[in-house]
């Protein structure tokens, strides 16, 4: 194996004549929190499919945690964890029966869905609400849950989608938080997102210009190389 | 991986969602109920104590028998008797009239000298279904009186015609809505519900999460739409125990065959549903893509509610790519005529004809979102 858990090169996705992801190469280490970056509709979301098994790319070639993204689509869907900013769990289901959802949904034995369960419940101090409707728990605290369920059955990398959306600074924090948690334990984290100041507390970045991976590395060294005092700057400088 | 376990938890998921909908709930059982029962009682040709309103120039014996037969039944009553014919549109005017029945002064010499008199019934042409059906009864009472006059005085040349309606002797309007309402009740179930449901999925984001989740999308697709063809299944054997026992429907043939033809019509249905939500991101647009796709054609072409073979010949067209047409045809072949499978081998073909059709058409545009 080696210490890489995503490594793509010149992955490429037309639609007919357009070109949403051109020729894009990167690769991530395994326990690295990897900030995804570029405007709307810089081809964030396409790349991210392509990433996540759910689009085909039409050209070149990558591996996600150790499979094939052409080939062995179906095998990555087990090892990774995905959430994204639109809400990923079931309001009109508890929290308990989220969990056992998606526990389900992954293949996990009732043994460690219930152990899985008591964990999660524990740690995010969620037991004594776990037979409310998911619906009445604050955002914040539903995507930290939403968090938690997307890493059930342990995977090598999580996949987030503008995950703090819509959510106050302090929760940001707090989530951030757990996402530092997660990466402790040797999870890659693959995040998007719109909060420029959020791009500083990853271990490295990379902007998407129309299509295209403009810039990728640390934010100390962007910084330093757009000659920016914050990553705001070079976000600016670089989609103007 | 332990995909009946998988799937199990899936199934689970979508019974909660549906318990925890009232309005979901509300529309699978109680609108099949409501249905029924307001189709059954409310929504009829009959009527009863129609008014009548009378202009007797002749006032002898005669018009006065005539007028007494025609009342006697029940579906007439006599609201004012006119003296003049500028009296007769006002009754009409303020909607107190349904029927006025003009009878001529030689009324009684012209039927006993000629064997033939005039008598002029009007009737308020605005309502035309009303005025068709108090025209007929009129006539019929009308009939009825001549028959019993001429019995007694022995005339020639009569020719008594007997009527029979066969499968439905008393043309009881039930067994034409009964099958009209499974028809339909199935289809807005089915159909509806499950596009409605995976719409549902796409809307709030969770379609995402499960596409990314080493579920297979045939067993999501599965997933949704297997409680919602149980749902429909229970239904359909609730409308017509309701039908056997609160409007006297008879089901003649096979039940297991009715059965069995209710199922294949559910899944003709579930296919269409899962056809319209791959063309639709939100609940709002699979809503309307199903009401106006296809509940009102399925109401209004399908045969149910007017004959297809009255209607220009586009519109038959129409009504014969809708699945309730061939449905209903089956559910009275089925259920009135008692025939077995072998005389509408034509209309189960077309259904199945059309499942694989819409299966077909479903998967090319999953696909294509797919790459």
């Amino acid at each position: 194996m080696n210490s890489y858990s995503i490594e793509v090169e010149n992955l490429t996705k037309k639609f007919g004549e357009f070109t949403a992801v051109d020729n894009i190469s990167f690769k991530v280490a395994k326990g690295e929190i990897f900030g995804f970056l570029g405007a709307n509709g810089a081809g964030k979301t396409t790349a991210m499919r392509m990433l996540t098994g759910l689009s085909k790319p039409t050209s070149g070639q990558g591996t996600v945690a150790g499979f094939n993204v052409i080939r062995d689509h179906e095998k990555i869907k087990t090892r990774i964890g995905y959430m994204s900013q639109k809400f990923s769990l079931y309001e009109d289901l508890t929290v308990r029966q989220n969990i056992r959802l998606f526990g389900g949904i992954y293949g996990l034995s009732n043994q460690e869905i219930r152990e899985k369960s008591e964990t999660i419940l524990h740690d995010l101090r969620l037991s004594e609400v776990s037979s409310k409707l998911v619906a009445a728990l604050p955002l914040g605290w539903k995507q930290r849950l939403a968090f938690a369920i997307s890493m059930i059955h342990d995977p090598d990398i999580v996949f987030l989608d503008e995950p703090t959306g819509g959510v106050d600074p302090f929760v940001r924090r707090q989530f951030w938080e757990a996402i530092y948690e997660a990466a402790g334990h040797g999870r890659t984290i693959f995040v998007t997102t719109h909060y420029l100041d959020e791009a500083e507390y990853c271990d490295r970045v990379s902007i998407m210009v129309s299509g295209r991976i403009e810039a990728l590395d640390t934010p100390t060294n962007l910084k330093k190389q757009f000659n920016a005092s914050t990553m705001d700057n070079v976000f600016v400088k670089l989609v103007r | 991986m332990n995909m009946i376990k998988v799937f199990w938890a899936f199934i689970q998921k979508e019974v909660y969602h549906i318990l925890r909908d009232r309005r979901t709930l509300l529309i699978l059982f109680g609108m099949p109920i409501a249905q029924v029962l307001i189709f059954g009682f409310a929504v009829t040709n009959e009527f009863k104590n129609a008014n009548i309103d009378i202009l007797d120039h002749a006032k002898d014996q005669t018009s006065q028998k005539l007028i007494r037969h025609v009342t006697s039944s029940g579906h007439f009553k006599i609201n004012r008797m006119l003296l003049a014919e500028h009296e007769m549109e006002s009754g009409f005017k303020s909607g107190k009239t349904d029927l006025i029945m003009v009878i001529p002064a030689d009324f009684s010499k012209d039927l006993y000298t000629w064997d033939q008199a005039e008598i002029q019934l009007i009737a308020d042409g605005s309502d035309p279904n009303m005025a068709n059906a108090l025209e007929q009864y009129a006539k019929a009472m009308i009939n009825g009186f001549l028959f019993q006059e001429f019995k007694q005085s022995a005339k020639p040349y009569l020719i008594g015609i007997e009527t029979r309606m066969l499968y439905n002797p008393l043309l009881e309007s039930a067994y034409n809505f009964i099958p009209g309402t499974i028809a339909l009740i199935l289809l807005i179930i089915s159909a509806m519900m499950t596009s409605l449901t995976i719409a549902r999925e796409k809307e709030q984001g969770t379609m995402e999460i499960l596409l990314v989740s080493p579920l297979p999308p045939l067993l999501i697709i599965l997933g949704k739409v297997a409680p919602y063809a149980i749902l429909s299944f229970i239904d359909a054997v609730l409308i017509l125990i309701m039908g056997y026992f609160i409007f006297d429907v008879p089901v003649t043939g096979s039940v297991i065959l009715l059965l069995l033809l209710c199922m294949v019509y559910v899944i003709t249905a579930l296919s269409l549903g899962t056809l319209i939500s791959t063309t639709s991101e939100t609940q709002q647009d699979a809503m309307m893509k199903s009401l106006i796709g296809l509940l009102m054609p399925s109401t209004l072409l399908s045969g149910f509610i007017f004959p297809l073979t009255s209607m220009p010949e586009i519109l038959q067209y129409i009504g014969h790519i809708i699945p309730a047409t061939y449905f209903i045809e089956i559910l009275k072949g089925v259920m009135l005529r008692g025939v077995g499978i072998e005389y509408i081998l034509f209309e189960v073909g077309m259904l199945l004809f059309m499942i694989v059709a819409f299966l077909t058409l479903t998967w090319k545009k999953f696909k294509i979102r797919l790459e």
